[in-house]
């Protein structure tokens, strides 16, 4: 007996067909895991279920019941509650507020009655929040403690959650493990979105993979293993990008000579900081977040002006200009925050013709004809999931890194900048993009990657310099780095022999 | 130099009244999300329904409520536009706004030609409360409307926005209406409700003038009261209690720079100087406060669920 079942749901948004025929289901007392790429239709499906979509297609019923979700109230009467992946709180209100907002029959608001209310709500779940502290002021895992909360204080039986980790530091996924633990020994529901493996397999006891729009399958999460549900997500078997040696250019096409530059409260962020990446290589920036990677980045592409040293692109001094100029002597940027990267109103055709408008302008008018055409030949050529008229706001994440890929990729840069490029990408889109920046180098540009991903960096880099407190703490070609001493430098620790530079962390080998 | 004072102080209270009465409807609709710029029209349109009912009917009272039946109107027409359909709600208010204030002066010229002397009729009649008392006999000297504003209107207010159900779901709806939709509010029912209700206290304000103060409708009875009120939202951060600070501020101005004009100073400024002093001290207040207003963030707005 299944408390919710949903038959043959299609949804299409336009042409796109979001969900294909998906059938999913979900017992009492279990924790369900809906696992797919970015764009598989995970998101739409929950939010048919929680009414805030309608289906074109397909039938719900709950607890054998045939029933019509018009709304997230209909949702709510029948025990579904979600938590969506933004999430739904009204900041200048309060966690109590917020969680009886819309669920309250009383015209006058008792306020000591629904902070009694609440808090025997947090003591039945043992998940504690101030009742009386101001959403806005709260911490990502707390405002997520409101919002299961507040599912739950509406007497939902099933808890829907949208890549609840996605944003939580690692003891608070621990934390909130421990709770979903905690409300499946009470019976209730969960249906958990992921696309991470390993967290599937650790807290679900079914999994339903879903790629394209469609299930791909629905299995016991103690019959499978991380590999096969890959398998069944990406749909191919083998994984990882493959970097063949090649002969590198000699050519310098990036330099920086002894930059400082100050971070936003105007302390130095980056000191002394030299490298050189050469035409046809990939060096690799390691490091933990918040070490200067931001400044780096934004030095090496005009968003931010160094205070000392040199910024050289081919023989063209750099130092101080603006983004345009970058541009111009051929440097690519793809930013650490991928919606810094688009214009979340405009279009994607618009998107992507956006940094060269004036190759389609004609008399000063916009050609839009052209616009889309070079939208569409991108589209494919980038395998991106969208129409070019579609608003670049409401792509995944994994399309929306995509479009900046292609925007910056198409002009053949001579350099390339791409700050934590797979950030919150899932395998599929991780490996696309690793392999366009290979192909990047392999066709002869200069490509620095700056990425907190150790693996990534292992994987791709032809040479690997580390970073730590707004200094250059080491630099070692590929074949000499392990994970170990890249994290011994990465950490700090080998600082002092780090300062004198290439020297020291190369030959002490 | 007593009894100015005081009636100074007199004046400032009837001059805020149809101040307050406007801005507490607008705050309302701005705190669902919905910057109303029909208020200026519908404001004029109130005024110019009290009038013409309670001119033909013979009755004050029945002028008033069809006012306020007719400031109901303009809002739920303003929630077609900007909740149903989605337009532009600075389109949608100031097509309002001028649609308003046209059918208006058209109908007022229908009905009573181009006269040289406005029509008048025999205005809502001041209470006065302590009549004889010496200090609080001219302060008291009030109309009706003007206690109802002050003493009832922002009180309920005050109390509808923070310690209702129905605050608490307006105060959602105008921050963040997809959390408001997913938590089961009704989005578009709160906002027409707001709209209703507020259009309803912008056109009683505008009735106030012509039914009240002046017993006369005439083009410039609103004159801009309608866009001060606006301001005074602003300046009194969606707040009732502050948007009441405001609109005496702008009363007290207006009525001190009356009696200035009044006592005929010999001074090297035109007159106008003193006629500009309210806007002045609104615009110079409003660049004050304007600075930390904490705008409800679904401010203009649209919402649709796909
Ligand atoms: N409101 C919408 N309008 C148009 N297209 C949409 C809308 N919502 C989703 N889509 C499209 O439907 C497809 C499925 O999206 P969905 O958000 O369900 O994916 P997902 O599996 O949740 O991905 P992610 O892991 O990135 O969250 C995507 O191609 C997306 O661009
Ligand atoms: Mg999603």
């Amino acid at each position: 007996m299944y408390l919710v079942e949903m038959l043959g749901i299609t949804k299409r948004f336009g042409a796109l067909v979001a969900n294909d025929r998906i059938d999913f289901n979900l017992k009492p007392g279990e924790i369900h895991a809906l696992l797919g790429e970015n764009g598989a239709g995970k998101t739409t499906l929950m939010r048919i279920l929680y009414g805030l979509y309608r289906a074109d297609e397909g039938q719900i019923r709950v607890q054998g019941r045939n029933v019509h979700i018009r709304s997230p109230r209909d949702a709510l009467t029948l025990g579904i509650g979600m938590v969506t992946q933004h999430f739904a709180l009204v900041p200048p209100l309060t966690v109590a507020e917020n969680i009886v907002l819309g669920y309250t029959d009383d015209f006058r608001l008792n306020r000591e009655a629904i902070r009694q209310a609440v808090a025997e709500a947090e003591e039945r779940f043992q998940i504690y929040v101030d009742p009386d502290a101001v959403v806005q002021h709260l911490s990502v895992g707390q405002k997520q403690r409101v919002e299961i909360l507040k599912a739950l204080y509406r007497n939902a039986r099933v808890l829907i959650l949208d890549e609840p980790t996605a944003v939580l530091v690692p003891q608070e996924v621990d934390n909130l493990f421990q709770t979903l633990e905690r409300l499946r020994e009470q019976g209730f529901s969960i249906v958990f979105i992921s696309h991470k493996l390993d967290e599937v397999m650790r807290i679900s006891d079914r999994v339903t993979v879903l790629r394209d729009g469609r299930v791909v399958g629905t299995v016991p999460t103690a019959e499978t293993n991380e590999r096969e549900l890959a398998r069944m997500m990406v749909g191919r078997e083998t994984f990882g990008v493959t970097r063949q040696e090649i002969h590198q250019g000699e050519e310098p096409l990036l330099r920086l000579e002894n930059v400082w530059a100050n971070d936003d409260q105007g302390l130095p962020a980056l000191k002394s900081v030299s490298l050189t990446v050469r035409a046809g290589e990939i060096l690799g920036i390691a490091g933990v977040g918040g070490n200067g990677q931001k400044e780096l980045s934004e030095v090496l592409s005009g968003m931010r002006a160094p205070t000392r040293g040199r910024v050289l692109v081919g023989e063209r001094d750099l130092t101080g200009a603006e983004p345009v100029e970058f541009a111009d002597a051929g440097v690519g940027r793809i930013p650490e925050d991928r919606h810094e990267g688009v214009v979340a109103d405009l279009t994607v055709a618009e998107n992507l013709a956006l940094e060269h408008l004036d190759a389609f302008t004609r008399n000063g008018l916009l050609d839009r004809k052209a616009m889309l055409e070079h939208a569409e030949h991108l589209i494919r050529e980038f395998q991106i999931k969208a129409r070019p008229t579609d608003k670049a706001g409401k792509l995944s994440g994994g399309n929306m890194q995509k479009v900046i890929l292609a925007r910056v990729l198409s002009r053949q840069p001579k350099v390339v900048i791409a700050a934590q490029p797979t950030r919150g990408l899932d395998i599929g889109a991780t490996e696309y993009v690793r392999q366009q920046l290979l192909a990047q180098r392999d066709r002869g540009a200069a490509v620095l990657l700056i990425s907190e991903d150790l693996d990534e960096i292992l994987a791709l880099s032809d040479r690997i310099a580390v970073i730590y407190e707004g200094e250059i703490v080491g630099e070692l070609p590929a074949s000499e780095a392990t994970p170990e001493r890249l994290g011994l430098l990465m950490a700090g620790a080998t600082k002092e022999q780090g300062r004198a530079g290439t020297a020291t962390a190369t030959t002490s080998h | 130099m007593e009894t100015f004072v005081l009636n100074l102080l007199a004046a400032t209270l009837r001059v805020a009244t149809p101040l307050l009465l406007a801005a507490l409807g607008e705050m309302l609709i701005e705190r669902s999300g919905v910057l109303n710029l029909g208020i200026e029209g519908t404001m004029f349109f109130g005024a110019f329904v009290g009038f013409v009912v309670a001119d033909h009917t013979g009755s004050l009272w029945l002028g008033f409520w069809a006012a306020v039946l007719s400031g109901v109107a303009a809002g739920v027409l303003m929630a077609f536009f900007s909740v149903s359909l989605g337009v532009n709600q600075h389109v949608s208010g100031l097509g309002i706004t001028l649609l308003l204030g046209g059918m208006a002066l058209f109908a007022f010229r229908l009905l009573y030609g181009g006269r040289s002397v406005p029509p008048s009729i025999e205005p809502f009649p001041q209470l006065s409360l302590f009549e004889g008392v010496p200090v609080l006999g001219v302060l008291f000297r009030q109309y009706l409307f003007t206690y109802i504003a002050f003493l009832v209107l922002v009180p309920l207010a005050w109390w509808l926005m923070y310690h209702t159900s129905f605050g608490l779901n307006v105060r959602a709806v105008g921050e963040n209406p997809e959390a408001a939709d997913a938590a089961g509010v009704d989005v578009f029912r709160i906002r027409y409700i707001a709209l209703a209700i507020g259009g309803g206290l912008i056109a009683a304000g505008g009735a106030f003038l012509s039914l009240a103060q002046l017993g006369s409708f005439t083009h410039g009875v609103v004159s801009g009261r309608g866009w001060v009120a606006l301001a005074l939202v602003i300046f009194g951060n969606w707040d009732p209690l502050r948007v009441m600070v405001g609109s005496l501020i702008f009363g007290g101005t207006f009525a001190l720079q009356l009696r200035l004009q009044a006592m005929g100073l010999n001074l090297p400024v035109p007159y106008e100087t003193f006629l500009a002093l309210p806007y002045l001290v609104t615009i110079a207040a409003l660049i004050i406060a304007g600075r930390n207003a904490t705008y409800p963030a679904a401010l203009l707005k649209p919402y649709k669920r796909e």
